[in-house]
């Protein structure tokens, strides 16, 4: 069973090279967008941790702001 | 009616369901593997080379789709002057991108046992290729312009000429000789290909489909913390 999914009928080294070029393609796609959104979202809380306590009322009116501060605290 | 677009509305949801499309990927990618990999027949002309197929095609269909839905969210942001059917755009075109390059590549791969080459120009690869242009240039446009207006204008511009190329590759294997066989999946018409291959084909789509929504999705939250950042530093 073993042997007949990496032999393939002499095929395996085309088909497995097609399925592992599209699962790193996925896995470095996935790893580049995490890192962006965990970059940007460390941003936004040191951002904020620097307003004052006027500032940071006024941003907090905004509901968006609060979700983005609790989903940064929940990661 | 476009208002439920509005990002301070949409991002509550937003946030929360990468996690679950994610885990949805994670069991429809396995199930898939398993069936294209172990479980489906091999084909009586192209034997175990035709397992191939089964990210090749999903990857060519979701590539088209998603720049087509490109396209007409640009078409929509443009008529309408709402800058979030441009954010969606903008993070609908990496996911694109990879599936357009995994198509080209895994056909590529696919072309050397079965026509014993690894590239030829015939229309339907060409014209695949120029799809990957069109994306590429769409997010350099991206990279490059600081003024969102002048962003919005060229990478519309863009996304319709880049539109024109769709129809062009799905009746390239009609239209001309081409090394690249005819469609075997019919919507209107009988498909070709038998249920035991149709199957795994269709789950390994519905996985792309759930990763090409998990990096929209992400990328979708990350334009939109890049905003609430601008807003941070006006305040």
């Amino acid at each position: 069973m073993i042997n007949e999914i990496f032999y393939m009928n002499g095929y395996a080294v085309y088909v497995l090279s097609a399925f592992s070029f599209t699962l790193l393609s996925f896995l470095g796609l996935y790893l580049v967008t995490k890192v962006q959104f965990v970059r940007e979202q460390n941003k936004f809380v040191t951002k904020f941790g620097t307003l004052n306590t006027e500032q940071a009322k006024s941003a907090k009116l905004q509901r968006i702001n609060n979700e983005i501060l609790s989903e940064a605290i929940n990661n | 009616m476009y208002k439920i677009f509005e990002p301070n509305k949409i991002f509550h949801f937003t946030s929360k369901a990468p996690k679950y499309v994610l885990v949805l990927f994670i069991v429809f990618l396995s199930i898939g593997l398993l069936e294209a990999l172990i479980l489906s027949p091999e084909d009586y002309k192209q034997s175990d080379a035709v397992r191939i197929m089964y990210v090749h095609v999903p990857a060519a269909w979701i590539s088209l789709g998603i720049f087509s839905s490109l396209t007409l969210f640009s078409i929509f942001g443009f008529i309408l002057k709402n800058k979030n059917f441009f954010l969606i755009s903008k993070s609908l075109a990496p996911s694109g991108f990879v599936f357009t390059l995994i198509a080209l590549v895994t056909g590529s791969i696919w072309g050397k046992p079965t026509w014993g080459t690894w590239w030829v120009w015939d229309a339907r690869i060409t014209s695949m290729l120029i799809l990957a242009l069109f994306y590429l240039m769409y997010l350099i446009v991206w990279r490059i312009y600081d003024f969102e207006e002048k962003v919005y204008k060229i990478s519309t511009f863009i996304s319709i000429l880049g539109i024109i190329n769709v129809p062009i590759i799905k009746y390239s294997v009609d239209w001309w000789n081409t090394l690249h066989q005819p469609a075997s999946i019919n919507i209107l018409s009988e498909s070709s290909i038998h249920s035991s291959m149709l199957y795994p084909l269709l789950m390994m789509t519905a996985a792309f489909a759930l990763f090409s929504l998990l990096i929209f999705l992400m990328k979708y939250n990350t334009e939109l913390i890049k905003i609430k950042n601008k807003g941070l530093d006006r305040l």
